[in-house]
Protein backbone atom coordinates (compact mmCIF):
# COMPACT_ATOMS: atom_id res chain seq x y z
CA UNK A 1 0.00 0.00 0.00
CA UNK A 2 1.29 3.43 -0.89
CA UNK A 3 0.12 6.37 1.13
CA UNK A 4 0.69 9.88 -0.16
CA UNK A 5 3.44 11.66 1.73
CA UNK A 6 2.64 15.12 2.97
CA UNK A 7 6.07 15.91 4.30
CA UNK A 8 8.77 16.20 1.62
CA UNK A 9 11.50 17.56 3.89
CA UNK A 10 12.03 14.52 6.10
CA UNK A 11 13.25 11.68 3.97
CA UNK A 12 14.49 9.37 6.74
CA UNK A 13 11.13 7.72 6.72
CA UNK A 14 9.58 7.35 3.29
CA UNK A 15 6.24 5.67 3.25
CA UNK A 16 6.57 5.14 -0.51
CA UNK A 17 9.63 2.93 -0.12
CA UNK A 18 8.41 1.19 3.00
CA UNK A 19 5.15 0.48 1.35
CA UNK A 20 6.82 -1.26 -1.61
CA UNK A 21 8.65 -3.98 0.29
CA UNK A 22 8.28 -7.46 -1.14
CA UNK A 23 9.00 -10.75 0.57
CA UNK A 24 10.15 -13.55 -1.73
CA UNK A 25 12.69 -16.32 -2.19
CA UNK A 26 16.12 -15.34 -3.52
CA UNK A 27 15.77 -17.89 -6.31
CA UNK A 28 12.49 -16.45 -7.44
CA UNK A 29 13.84 -12.91 -7.37
CA UNK A 30 17.01 -13.82 -9.29
CA UNK A 31 15.10 -15.81 -11.89
CA UNK A 32 12.58 -13.02 -12.26
CA UNK A 33 15.40 -10.62 -13.05
CA UNK A 34 17.17 -13.06 -15.36
CA UNK A 35 14.16 -14.01 -17.40
CA UNK A 36 13.15 -10.41 -18.00
CA UNK A 37 16.52 -9.28 -19.27
CA UNK A 38 17.62 -12.07 -21.59
CA UNK A 39 20.27 -10.65 -23.85
CA UNK A 40 20.35 -12.66 -27.06
CA UNK A 41 23.44 -13.60 -29.00
CA UNK A 42 22.06 -13.69 -32.55
CA UNK A 43 23.72 -16.53 -34.42
CA UNK A 44 22.22 -15.71 -37.79
CA UNK A 45 23.33 -18.37 -40.25
CA UNK A 46 20.58 -18.47 -42.87
CA UNK A 47 17.09 -17.23 -43.68
CA UNK A 48 15.89 -17.71 -40.07
CA UNK A 49 18.06 -14.71 -39.25
CA UNK A 50 15.70 -12.52 -41.30
CA UNK A 51 12.81 -13.58 -39.08
CA UNK A 52 15.02 -13.01 -36.05
CA UNK A 53 15.64 -9.46 -37.24
CA UNK A 54 11.92 -8.97 -37.80
CA UNK A 55 11.28 -10.22 -34.27
CA UNK A 56 13.68 -7.64 -32.90
CA UNK A 57 12.24 -4.77 -34.87
CA UNK A 58 9.24 -2.63 -34.07
CA UNK A 59 6.38 -4.68 -35.47
CA UNK A 60 7.01 -7.67 -33.20
CA UNK A 61 9.37 -6.00 -30.73
CA UNK A 62 10.99 -8.38 -28.29
CA UNK A 63 11.97 -5.39 -26.18
CA UNK A 64 8.57 -5.98 -24.58
CA UNK A 65 10.25 -8.99 -22.98
CA UNK A 66 13.52 -7.27 -22.16
CA UNK A 67 15.31 -9.06 -24.98
CA UNK A 68 16.05 -6.23 -27.36
CA UNK A 69 19.70 -5.99 -26.43
CA UNK A 70 21.21 -8.09 -29.20
CA UNK A 71 24.82 -8.59 -28.23
CA UNK A 72 27.32 -9.53 -30.86
CA UNK A 73 29.77 -10.28 -28.11
CA UNK A 74 29.28 -13.68 -26.50
CA UNK A 75 30.76 -12.39 -23.23
CA UNK A 76 27.75 -10.16 -22.69
CA UNK A 77 24.92 -12.39 -23.79
CA UNK A 78 22.62 -14.87 -22.06
CA UNK A 79 20.80 -16.75 -24.78
CA UNK A 80 22.29 -18.09 -27.99
CA UNK A 81 19.68 -18.07 -30.74
CA UNK A 82 20.98 -20.42 -33.42
CA UNK A 83 18.95 -19.26 -36.39
CA UNK A 84 19.79 -21.10 -39.56
CA UNK A 85 21.67 -23.96 -41.16
CA UNK A 86 24.76 -25.01 -39.25
CA UNK A 87 27.28 -26.34 -41.71
CA UNK A 88 30.13 -28.49 -40.49
CA UNK A 89 32.47 -25.69 -41.47
CA UNK A 90 30.63 -23.34 -39.10
CA UNK A 91 29.85 -25.88 -36.37
CA UNK A 92 32.96 -25.46 -34.23
CA UNK A 93 32.72 -21.68 -34.50
CA UNK A 94 29.20 -21.84 -33.03
CA UNK A 95 30.47 -24.15 -30.31
CA UNK A 96 33.27 -21.75 -29.54
CA UNK A 97 30.88 -18.84 -29.21
CA UNK A 98 28.78 -20.95 -26.86
CA UNK A 99 31.86 -21.74 -24.78
CA UNK A 100 32.71 -18.05 -24.55
CA UNK A 101 29.31 -17.15 -23.13
CA UNK A 102 29.33 -16.79 -19.34
CA UNK A 103 26.83 -18.68 -17.24
CA UNK A 104 23.88 -18.57 -16.83
CA UNK A 105 23.25 -19.23 -20.51
CA UNK A 106 20.60 -20.83 -22.63
CA UNK A 107 20.33 -21.98 -26.20
CA UNK A 108 17.43 -21.72 -28.60
CA UNK A 109 17.47 -23.80 -31.78
CA UNK A 110 15.42 -21.69 -34.15
CA UNK A 111 13.91 -23.45 -37.15
CA UNK A 112 14.17 -26.86 -38.74
CA UNK A 113 17.85 -26.62 -39.72
CA UNK A 114 19.21 -25.69 -36.32
CA UNK A 115 16.96 -28.29 -34.68
CA UNK A 116 17.62 -31.25 -36.95
CA UNK A 117 19.46 -30.29 -40.12
CA UNK A 118 16.12 -29.60 -41.75
CA UNK A 119 15.96 -30.31 -45.43
CA UNK A 120 19.73 -30.44 -45.69
CA UNK A 121 20.36 -34.16 -45.27
CA UNK A 122 23.81 -33.85 -46.70
CA UNK A 123 27.52 -34.27 -46.17
CA UNK A 124 27.97 -30.58 -45.42
CA UNK A 125 25.38 -29.85 -42.73
CA UNK A 126 25.40 -30.63 -39.02
CA UNK A 127 22.21 -32.56 -38.27
CA UNK A 128 21.02 -30.37 -35.40
CA UNK A 129 22.97 -28.02 -33.15
CA UNK A 130 22.09 -30.25 -30.18
CA UNK A 131 24.89 -32.54 -31.30
CA UNK A 132 27.27 -29.88 -29.96
CA UNK A 133 25.36 -27.64 -27.58
CA UNK A 134 22.62 -28.42 -25.01
CA UNK A 135 19.44 -26.87 -26.42
CA UNK A 136 16.69 -25.50 -24.15
CA UNK A 137 14.03 -24.65 -26.69
CA UNK A 138 13.43 -25.97 -30.19
CA UNK A 139 11.28 -23.84 -32.47
CA UNK A 140 9.66 -25.51 -35.46
CA UNK A 141 9.18 -23.78 -38.78
CA UNK A 142 11.11 -23.15 -41.96
CA UNK A 143 11.64 -20.40 -41.09
CA UNK A 144 9.49 -19.85 -37.98
CA UNK A 145 7.42 -16.70 -37.95
CA UNK A 146 8.40 -14.04 -35.41
CA UNK A 147 5.41 -15.06 -33.28
CA UNK A 148 6.85 -18.57 -33.07
CA UNK A 149 10.21 -17.22 -31.96
CA UNK A 150 8.53 -15.04 -29.37
CA UNK A 151 6.56 -18.03 -28.10
CA UNK A 152 9.77 -20.03 -27.90
CA UNK A 153 11.42 -17.28 -25.90
CA UNK A 154 8.38 -17.08 -23.61
CA UNK A 155 8.67 -20.84 -23.10
CA UNK A 156 12.30 -20.24 -22.20
CA UNK A 157 11.21 -17.61 -19.67
CA UNK A 158 8.83 -20.19 -18.17
CA UNK A 159 11.68 -22.65 -17.97
CA UNK A 160 13.97 -20.15 -16.27
CA UNK A 161 11.26 -19.44 -13.67
CA UNK A 162 11.29 -23.04 -12.58
CA UNK A 163 15.05 -23.52 -12.45
CA UNK A 164 17.32 -23.39 -9.44
CA UNK A 165 19.32 -20.20 -9.91
CA UNK A 166 22.67 -21.81 -9.08
CA UNK A 167 22.44 -25.58 -9.35
CA UNK A 168 20.62 -25.53 -12.69
CA UNK A 169 21.98 -22.37 -14.22
CA UNK A 170 25.65 -22.51 -13.25
CA UNK A 171 26.47 -26.13 -13.99
CA UNK A 172 29.91 -25.43 -15.43
CA UNK A 173 30.83 -23.38 -12.37
CA UNK A 174 29.65 -26.16 -10.05
CA UNK A 175 31.62 -28.71 -12.04
CA UNK A 176 34.73 -26.56 -11.68
CA UNK A 177 34.56 -26.15 -7.91
CA UNK A 178 33.53 -29.71 -7.11
CA UNK B 1 30.94 -13.28 -86.05
CA UNK B 2 28.69 -15.75 -84.35
CA UNK B 3 29.64 -18.64 -82.14
CA UNK B 4 28.97 -21.03 -85.07
CA UNK B 5 31.58 -19.17 -87.16
CA UNK B 6 34.02 -19.40 -84.27
CA UNK B 7 33.49 -23.16 -84.12
CA UNK B 8 34.35 -23.42 -87.83
CA UNK B 9 37.42 -21.29 -87.27
CA UNK B 10 38.54 -23.43 -84.33
CA UNK B 11 38.13 -26.53 -86.50
CA UNK B 12 40.28 -24.93 -89.21
CA UNK B 13 43.03 -23.96 -86.77
CA UNK B 14 43.16 -27.04 -84.58
CA UNK B 15 42.02 -29.76 -86.98
CA UNK B 16 41.87 -33.16 -85.35
CA UNK B 17 42.56 -31.73 -81.90
CA UNK B 18 38.94 -30.63 -81.89
CA UNK B 19 37.36 -34.02 -81.32
CA UNK B 20 33.74 -33.09 -81.83
CA UNK B 21 31.45 -30.11 -82.14
CA UNK B 22 27.79 -30.10 -81.23
CA UNK B 23 25.07 -27.61 -81.93
CA UNK B 24 21.95 -27.95 -79.82
CA UNK B 25 19.20 -25.35 -80.11
CA UNK B 26 21.71 -22.70 -81.12
CA UNK B 27 24.19 -23.55 -78.36
CA UNK B 28 27.67 -24.36 -79.59
CA UNK B 29 29.82 -26.94 -77.84
CA UNK B 30 33.41 -27.78 -78.70
CA UNK B 31 35.06 -30.96 -77.44
CA UNK B 32 38.81 -30.39 -77.24
CA UNK B 33 41.68 -32.74 -76.52
CA UNK B 34 43.01 -32.15 -73.02
CA UNK B 35 46.52 -31.59 -74.39
CA UNK B 36 45.41 -28.67 -76.56
CA UNK B 37 42.65 -27.39 -74.26
CA UNK B 38 44.69 -24.41 -73.13
CA UNK B 39 45.54 -23.47 -76.72
CA UNK B 40 41.89 -23.64 -77.72
CA UNK B 41 40.87 -21.47 -74.78
CA UNK B 42 43.69 -19.02 -75.49
CA UNK B 43 42.54 -18.75 -79.12
CA UNK B 44 39.00 -18.06 -77.93
CA UNK B 45 40.18 -15.48 -75.43
CA UNK B 46 42.76 -13.64 -77.52
CA UNK B 47 41.53 -13.87 -81.11
CA UNK B 48 37.83 -14.70 -81.03
CA UNK B 49 36.82 -12.20 -78.37
CA UNK B 50 35.53 -14.40 -75.57
CA UNK B 51 36.46 -11.99 -72.82
CA UNK B 52 34.59 -13.57 -69.97
CA UNK B 53 34.46 -16.97 -68.35
CA UNK B 54 30.94 -17.51 -67.05
CA UNK B 55 31.53 -20.80 -65.32
CA UNK B 56 33.90 -23.72 -65.09
CA UNK B 57 32.29 -26.92 -63.97
CA UNK B 58 32.97 -30.62 -64.13
CA UNK B 59 31.08 -33.83 -64.73
CA UNK B 60 31.79 -37.23 -63.21
CA UNK B 61 31.00 -40.00 -65.70
CA UNK B 62 31.47 -42.65 -63.05
CA UNK B 63 32.34 -45.98 -64.65
CA UNK B 64 33.50 -44.47 -67.93
CA UNK B 65 37.06 -43.94 -69.03
CA UNK B 66 38.19 -41.17 -68.96
CA UNK B 67 36.15 -40.52 -65.89
CA UNK B 68 35.83 -36.74 -65.68
CA UNK B 69 34.98 -33.88 -67.97
CA UNK B 70 35.68 -30.20 -67.43
CA UNK B 71 33.25 -27.72 -68.94
CA UNK B 72 34.09 -24.09 -69.71
CA UNK B 73 31.28 -21.65 -70.37
CA UNK B 74 32.73 -18.59 -72.05
CA UNK B 75 31.11 -15.58 -73.64
CA UNK B 76 31.91 -12.24 -75.17
CA UNK B 77 30.83 -9.00 -73.63
CA UNK B 78 30.01 -7.11 -76.85
CA UNK B 79 27.63 -9.28 -78.88
CA UNK B 80 26.74 -11.92 -76.32
CA UNK B 81 28.04 -14.95 -78.19
CA UNK B 82 28.36 -17.97 -76.00
CA UNK B 83 30.60 -21.00 -76.37
CA UNK B 84 30.97 -24.16 -74.35
CA UNK B 85 34.31 -25.96 -74.36
CA UNK B 86 34.60 -29.46 -72.94
CA UNK B 87 37.56 -31.75 -72.36
CA UNK B 88 37.74 -35.25 -70.97
CA UNK B 89 40.06 -35.79 -68.00
CA UNK B 90 41.23 -39.13 -66.66
CA UNK B 91 41.62 -39.67 -62.93
CA UNK B 92 45.38 -39.22 -62.88
CA UNK B 93 45.48 -36.27 -65.29
CA UNK B 94 45.91 -32.58 -64.58
CA UNK B 95 44.12 -29.75 -66.35
CA UNK B 96 46.10 -26.68 -67.40
CA UNK B 97 44.84 -23.63 -65.57
CA UNK B 98 42.91 -20.89 -67.35
CA UNK B 99 43.77 -18.24 -64.77
CA UNK B 100 46.37 -16.76 -67.13
CA UNK B 101 43.56 -16.13 -69.66
CA UNK B 102 40.73 -15.08 -67.35
CA UNK B 103 41.43 -13.93 -63.79
CA UNK B 104 37.89 -15.00 -62.98
CA UNK B 105 38.79 -18.63 -63.56
CA UNK B 106 40.59 -18.72 -60.21
CA UNK B 107 37.68 -19.47 -57.89
CA UNK B 108 35.87 -21.64 -60.45
CA UNK B 109 38.88 -23.91 -60.72
CA UNK B 110 39.22 -24.04 -56.97
CA UNK B 111 35.60 -25.14 -56.71
CA UNK B 112 36.12 -27.88 -59.28
CA UNK B 113 39.19 -29.00 -57.38
CA UNK B 114 37.33 -28.92 -54.07
CA UNK B 115 34.20 -30.74 -55.16
CA UNK B 116 35.54 -33.14 -57.80
CA UNK B 117 39.23 -33.44 -57.01
CA UNK B 118 40.51 -32.45 -60.46
CA UNK B 119 43.86 -30.67 -60.06
CA UNK B 120 44.72 -27.61 -62.16
CA UNK B 121 48.32 -27.22 -63.19
CA UNK B 122 49.75 -23.73 -62.83
CA UNK B 123 46.95 -22.40 -60.65
CA UNK B 124 48.33 -19.69 -58.33
CA UNK B 125 46.38 -20.73 -55.25
CA UNK B 126 44.92 -24.20 -55.64
CA UNK B 127 43.28 -24.98 -52.33
CA UNK B 128 39.77 -25.88 -51.25
CA UNK B 129 37.21 -23.10 -51.47
CA UNK B 130 34.06 -24.50 -49.84
CA UNK B 131 35.23 -27.33 -47.63
CA UNK B 132 38.20 -26.82 -45.33
CA UNK B 133 41.80 -27.69 -46.09
CA UNK B 134 42.34 -31.24 -44.89
CA UNK B 135 38.85 -32.55 -45.62
CA UNK B 136 39.67 -35.98 -47.05
CA UNK B 137 36.89 -36.45 -49.64
CA UNK B 138 35.59 -34.93 -52.87
CA UNK B 139 31.87 -34.65 -52.23
CA UNK B 140 30.45 -34.25 -55.73
CA UNK B 141 31.98 -37.44 -57.08
CA UNK B 142 29.40 -40.05 -57.94
CA UNK B 143 30.88 -42.63 -55.57
CA UNK B 144 30.54 -40.26 -52.61
CA UNK B 145 27.27 -40.77 -50.73
CA UNK B 146 24.99 -37.76 -50.26
CA UNK B 147 24.82 -38.56 -46.54
CA UNK B 148 28.55 -37.93 -46.28
CA UNK B 149 31.34 -39.85 -44.61
CA UNK B 150 32.69 -39.32 -41.11
CA UNK B 151 35.89 -37.32 -40.78
CA UNK B 152 37.54 -35.36 -38.04
CA UNK B 153 40.14 -32.62 -37.95
CA UNK B 154 40.56 -31.56 -34.33
CA UNK B 155 39.95 -27.82 -33.80
CA UNK B 156 39.01 -27.33 -37.46
CA UNK B 157 35.91 -29.28 -38.35
CA UNK B 158 34.34 -32.71 -38.26
CA UNK B 159 31.69 -34.38 -40.37
CA UNK B 160 29.17 -37.11 -39.72
CA UNK B 161 26.72 -39.22 -41.65
CA UNK B 162 23.30 -37.66 -42.19
CA UNK B 163 20.26 -39.88 -41.59
CA UNK B 164 18.55 -40.37 -44.93
CA UNK B 165 15.86 -42.89 -43.89
CA UNK B 166 16.39 -45.04 -46.94
CA UNK B 167 16.92 -42.09 -49.25
CA UNK B 168 18.12 -40.10 -51.08
CA UNK B 169 15.35 -39.81 -53.61
CA UNK B 170 16.75 -40.33 -57.07
CA UNK B 171 15.30 -40.44 -60.53
CA UNK B 172 15.83 -43.12 -63.13
CA UNK B 173 14.62 -42.14 -66.55
CA UNK B 174 12.72 -44.68 -68.62
CA UNK B 175 10.80 -46.33 -65.79
CA UNK B 176 7.29 -47.50 -66.55
CA UNK B 177 5.55 -45.78 -63.66
CA UNK B 178 6.34 -43.20 -61.00
CA UNK B 179 7.42 -45.84 -58.49
CA UNK B 180 10.07 -47.14 -60.88
CA UNK B 181 11.05 -43.72 -62.20
CA UNK B 182 11.56 -42.28 -58.75
CA UNK B 183 12.84 -45.00 -56.47
CA UNK B 184 13.56 -44.30 -52.84
CA UNK B 185 17.26 -44.72 -53.35
CA UNK B 186 19.95 -46.13 -55.57
CA UNK B 187 22.71 -48.10 -53.94
CA UNK B 188 26.33 -47.38 -54.92
CA UNK B 189 28.94 -49.91 -53.78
Amino acid sequence: MVSPSTNTLHTSYDSKIEGNLIFTRVDAAINWMRKNSLWPMPMGLACCAIELMATASSRFDISRFGMEVMRFSPRQSDVLIVSGTVTYKMALAVKRIWDQMPEPKWCVAMGACASSGGMFRSYAVLQGIDKLIPVDVYISGCPPRPEALIEGLMKLQKKIEGEHSTMDQKKEFIDQIS
Amino acid sequence: MSAADDVTKLREVFGAKILKTVEFRGEQTVYAELGSLHDVLAKCRNDLGYEMVVDISSVDHFGDDPRFEVVYEICSLDDSKHLRVKAAVAEDEKVPTATDLWAGADWHEREVYDMMGIPFEGHPNLKRILMWEGYPFYPLRKDFPLAGRPSDMPDVAFTGVAPLEGGPFVTCSGGEDTVRREPRSRAID
